[in-house]
């Protein structure tokens, strides 16, 4: 079949290019997406340095990782997107098995086993947010969309397999985002939209059994949403502190290392998952929808790689890393301010930690990098 | 290659792809939109109500201690001040190991190594942030020795604080009392919001009766605090530039005694290695001008914090110096009655000024043989209401009081205030017993107990029996001796000084009922007879009222504690000390003008005249300013 490789001879007519944006093009930089996502990292380090209470050390720490995880995507967008395809079998049968090495051997850490030690320790759920999309995207490639049931039902179990070995980690939070990553790319393949309000329907017997499945702690959390002031002092302390840092803000916020909830200690977890109540108190709307829209195009302009990629596997790749961003911010925005439980989910690129930021960098990367393979290809 | 396999139609998937896209877009934006609509609402709509939730949050107000008063003697020498101490404290959560730290201080002595389960219970039972006390008041020299060995204990500091401070410890310490931690009784009683940050309260004596006055009104400063209630020091205090000024604590009222310090002093001294009780009062104010009880405690120990052992020590004492004698001990009277019950006899008839009787060293009632002894066994002789003060006959006043009865001497030693409470401004007063028929009916619950014997009624003249009186109303009964009637209400505080102005409320004498007693030649003779006990040829205290160069008036008791069988005679040697009589004396001076009343009681002392008189000679004199004249 026509793989298109006479093509890439051939050259696009351009307007001549200046030296800085030949480089970049050679480099596979697209400069708004990085542009776009280096403000949001500054933003971040800025709410980070008054969430960490103005610890210079903390702060440093997360410029540093910060500074890694942009390289990781610099790196990652040098790969070809073909390089990447072929490789995809391989990296999500490699993630698999270190899952379930996780769960046989993993090192406990605040009640879940999520990390592994193999000289250095990491989490393999976080290679798997990648690999998940990617395997999904590289089954549909070669195979004409919409997908048939049976191709379906391959696809959803090369989902929900990686899923359910995050989910008995435990961690809830990861395996929901890897689980939507894949079903992302299902849907963008062509879903049958009759097969979506017909899964829509099953979602409610679906979420019973969940409810079934799920630990006391997340139980827990659901019934805190519908009633955080029924344990002010426990469970419900997060969202209603939270809620008041980001009530408190009001349209200007408090001013920079000004927000009492936060410098009070009030709002647990300030530096992590709930820095975007930090943000929300001395901030203010204003601030918190410059943060938002700096997403949007975050996610505008990933998309709008994903639609200009000349191949499927490109396509929905690109598609779901971009969405599964979107729902990331969806997800931690959402929680925060109380409108569904509380998942452990961070802030992309603004809360504290390393792990996700740099696979979070490294999608970045692969959108780059499918950005610049378009760009030799004809019309 | 398959080649039924369906054809990739690229232009149709890119379609189908970009139609997903924006369905994706759409639903994406619309989930957005839902976290936008809940930013508005909570930031714009509900903004007030989270925004005074966050203050609420965040500042607390927390109560500033005020200054407690001072309290003085009525020359304005200090008896109780603030001074600054350094306490000993340990922050829980700055330690790593709390049982080698404490095991540490009780190495170099700072603690005592018995307290440390204790302390471990009160480390553990509070927050963790919050300094817990390990010592309340450190020496000088534990001070300097902490100062040295600091930079081994991280967590522990020396704070200082403002503690109670009893210049003259033991001599005052039941007259002013002593403060002491608040403990959960206190709190029931005590205004919470006024001692909100207060950690003491007065126990005893003046600290306690006047706790209202030198307290004080505690201020209010405004705090921020983190969510454990941790305060926030002062450089994030931009925080509190929005708020209401802080209050400032307004200082206790200094309180000013009628007691005068020297007299007190004497008082103590002359009491020392006794057990016993002062008082001594201005019969024409009814001001407190001493007020001893022997032993005493160093009142510093409850203001500073002592150990369990140190209070055990203290409160199981034989000799129970934490008892206040003077206010709280009640003696039987003795003879020291025998003025009152003259005047008593005298105004119903029961004796007149020359009636004579014959004291043969006994007295027995019609029909019966018991025989009520004198002291002195030989007898007295023929003698008349004078003399049998003077000399302190009791076989007279034995046989007086048969025609007297029982329920007269209760209204006339109720006329002097024996008995019942003198109403001094001071808590805790017992009022013993001044006993009458009814008394005994309502005291007893069986029938033949209620009755009152003609036995009782004798012995009670000598008082003896069911009469107990305390030193206070010995003392208020003196006074109204001297003053010939004219009582008032006795009180220890003579005026207050308001912490702030300075400006001072004395305090009125308060003149109570009259004795009724009207006849001034009864008066002229009982205290005649009184003159005499100390300066006439016969006193039973002549010795003591030798050389004094003002005329004084008194009269010994002796209380029997032990009671001697018949025929047995009371031999001084052969009963153990405690079983010896309690010696009383009480006298006032001069006798024209007095200035001062005192009555002394020394527990166990045997004799009123030889013991207790010399300690109410020795008082007079220093208070009428008279320096060793004769002896």
């Amino acid at each position: 079949m026509w793989q298109g490789e006479e093509h890439r001879l051939v050259t696009r007519k351009a307007a001549p290019l200046s030296d800085f944006a030949r480089l970049m093009r050679r480099l596979s930089i697209d400069g708004p997406l990085l542009g776009s996502v280096i403000l949001i990292c500054a933003f971040g380090l800025v709410i980070l340095y008054s969430a960490v209470g103005e610890s210079t050390r903390l702060t440093v720490n997360q410029f540093v990782r910060l500074g890694i995880a942009i390289v990781a995507m610099l790196l990652v967008a040098q790969i070809s997107p073909d390089f990447l395809r072929r490789w995809t079998p391989w990296a999500y049968v490699a993630g698999l098995i270190l899952l379930l090495l996780v769960l046989v051997t993993g090192e406990v850490g605040q009640g879940a086993r999520r990390w592994l030690n193999i000289g250095i320790r990491f989490q393999p759920s976080e290679m798997m947010k990648l690999a998940v999309p990617m395997a999904a995207a590289w089954y549909l490639h070669d195979r004409p969309i919409p997908p048939r049931a049976g191709q379906l039902l391959i696809i959803v179990a090369m989902i929900f397999v990686p899923t359910l070995l995050i989910a008995r980690q435990p961690d809830l939070g990861t395996a929901l985002l890897i689980a939507a990553s894949g079903i992302i790319v299902i849907v963008l393949a062509g879903l049958p939209v009759r097969l979506m309000i017909a899964l829509a329907v099953l979602a409610v017997p679906g979420a019973l059994v969940l409810w079934n499945y799920m630990q006391d702690y997340q139980k827990q959390r659901v019934l805190t949403l519908l009633n955080p002031d029924s344990d002010p002092l426990g469970a419900g302390y997060n969202i209603i502190q939270s809620k008041i840092a980001i009530g408190s803000g009001g349209l200007f916020g408090k001013g920079w290392t000004n927000g009492s909830q936060a410098q009070l200690e009030f709002l647990p977890e300030r530096d992590t998952d709930f820095i975007f109540a930090v943000m929300g108190e001395e901030f203010g709307l204003l601030g918190v929808l410059a943060l938002l829209v700096l997403y949007v195009f975050v996610i505008g302009r990933g998309l709008w790689i994903a639609t200009q990629a000349h191949d499927t596997y490109s396509r929905l790749l690109a598609g779901s890393i971009s969405l599964t961003f979107f729902v990331y911010v969806f997800v931690n925005t959402a929680m925060v301010s109380g409108l569904i439980p509380v998942v452990g989910v961070p802030l992309p690129l603004v809360s504290f930690g390393g792990t996700s930021m740099v696979t979070l960098m490294a999608g970045f990367g692969i959108l780059m990098s499918i950005h610049s393979d378009r760009k030799l290809l004809p019309h | 290659m398959d080649l039924l396999s369906p054809i990739k139609d690229h232009h149709s998937e890119r379609r189908l792809f970009i139609t997903r896209v924006i369905f994706s877009s759409i639903v994406a934006i619309t989930l957005l939109a839902f976290v936008v609509a809940r930013l508005v609402q909570l930031q714009i709509l509900d903004y007030e109500h989270f925004a005074e939730q966050s203050q609420g949050n965040r500042i607390r107000i927390e109560a500033v201690p005020p200054i407690r008063g001072l309290v003085f003697d009525r020359e304005g020498r200090v008896l109780a001040e603030n001074l600054p101490a350094y306490q000993l404290e340990l922050i829980p959560e700055q330690i790593h190991d709390i049982d080698d730290t404490l095991n540490r201080l009780a190495g170099l002595e700072l603690i005592e190594a018995d307290a440390i389960p204790q302390l471990k219970t009160l480390i553990a039972s509070g927050p963790r942030f919050k300094p817990v006390t390990l010592r309340l008041r450190m020496s000088e020299e534990e001070v300097a020795n902490f100062a040295i060995q600091r930079p081994r204990f991280p967590g522990v500091d020396l704070r200082p604080r403002l503690v109670r401070y009893y210049p003259h410890g033991p001599a005052v310490a039941h007259a002013v009392g002593y403060v002491g931690a608040l403990s959960e009784n206190d709190l029931q009683v005590l205004d919470i919001a006024r001692y909100a940050a207060t950690g003491q309260t007065g126990k005893t004596g003046v600290e306690q009766s006047f706790e209202n006055t030198l307290h004080g009104e505690p201020g209010y400063q405004h705090v921020v605090t983190d969510a454990r209630g941790r305060v926030i020091p002062a450089d994030t205090g931009e925080l509190l530039d929005s708020l209401p000024a802080d209050a400032h604590p307004t200082p206790g009222s200094n309180v000013y005694l009628s007691i005068d310090l020297d007299l007190q002093l004497l008082a103590q001294k002359a009491l020392e290695g006794r057990r016993g009780a002062i008082v001594a009062i201005d019969p024409w104010s009814g001001e407190v001008l001493a007020m001893v009880s022997a032993p005493s405690f160093d009142p510093n120990l409850f203001a500073a914090g002592m150990t369990t052992s140190q209070f055990a020590e203290l409160q199981d004492d034989l000799n129970r110096p934490l008892f206040n004698r003077a206010l709280r001990g009640t003696y039987p009277p003795g003879s020291t009655i025998k003025p009152m019950l003259s005047l008593a006899a005298l105004q119903v008839g029961a004796t007149n000024l020359t009636r004579k009787r014959v004291c043969i060293g006994y007295f027995m009632l019609p029909n019966s043989t018991h025989r009520y002894r004198d002291w002195r066994p030989e007898g007295h002789g023929e003698v008349d209401l004078h003399d049998a003060i003077e000399q302190s006959c009791d076989v007279y006043f034995y046989e007086l009081s048969v025609d007297l009865g029982i329920d007269n001497m209760h209204y006339y030693l109720d006329q002097f205030g024996l008995g019942k409470a003198t109403g001094v401004d001071v808590r805790g007063e017992r009022i013993g017993i001044n006993p009458s028929r009814d008394w005994k009916r309502s005291a007893f619950s069986n029938p033949d107990d209620q009755r009152w014997y003609h036995g009782e009624t004798v012995i009670a003249s000598i008082g003896q029996g069911y009469m107990l009186t305390s030193p206070l109303q010995l003392a208020n009964a003196t006074a109204a001796l001297a003053t010939r009637g004219t009582r008032f209400r006795p009180h220890l505080v003579a005026a207050s000084e308001d912490g702030l102005s300075g400006q001072r409320t004395l305090i009125r004498p308060e003149r109570i009922a009259d004795a009724d007693v009207d006849n001034e030649f009864y008066w002229d003779t009982v205290l005649g007879a009184m003159h005499d006990v100390m300066q006439g040829v016969r006193g039973t205290a002549r010795q003591v009222g030798l050389g004094a160069p003002y005329e004084m008036a008194g009269k010994s008791g002796t209380a029997q504690v032990f009671s001697v069988a018949q025929e047995e005679e009371y031999e001084e040697e052969e009963v153990e000390e405690r079983l010896r009589d309690h010696a009383l004396f009480i006298s006032f001076a001069p006798l024209d003008d007095p200035k001062i009343a005192v009555a002394v009681i020394v527990e166990n002392g045997s004799s009123g005249s030889r013991v207790a008189a010399p300690i109410a000679r020795a008082i007079m004199d220093e208070y009428l300013g008279v320096t060793d004249v004769a002896r």
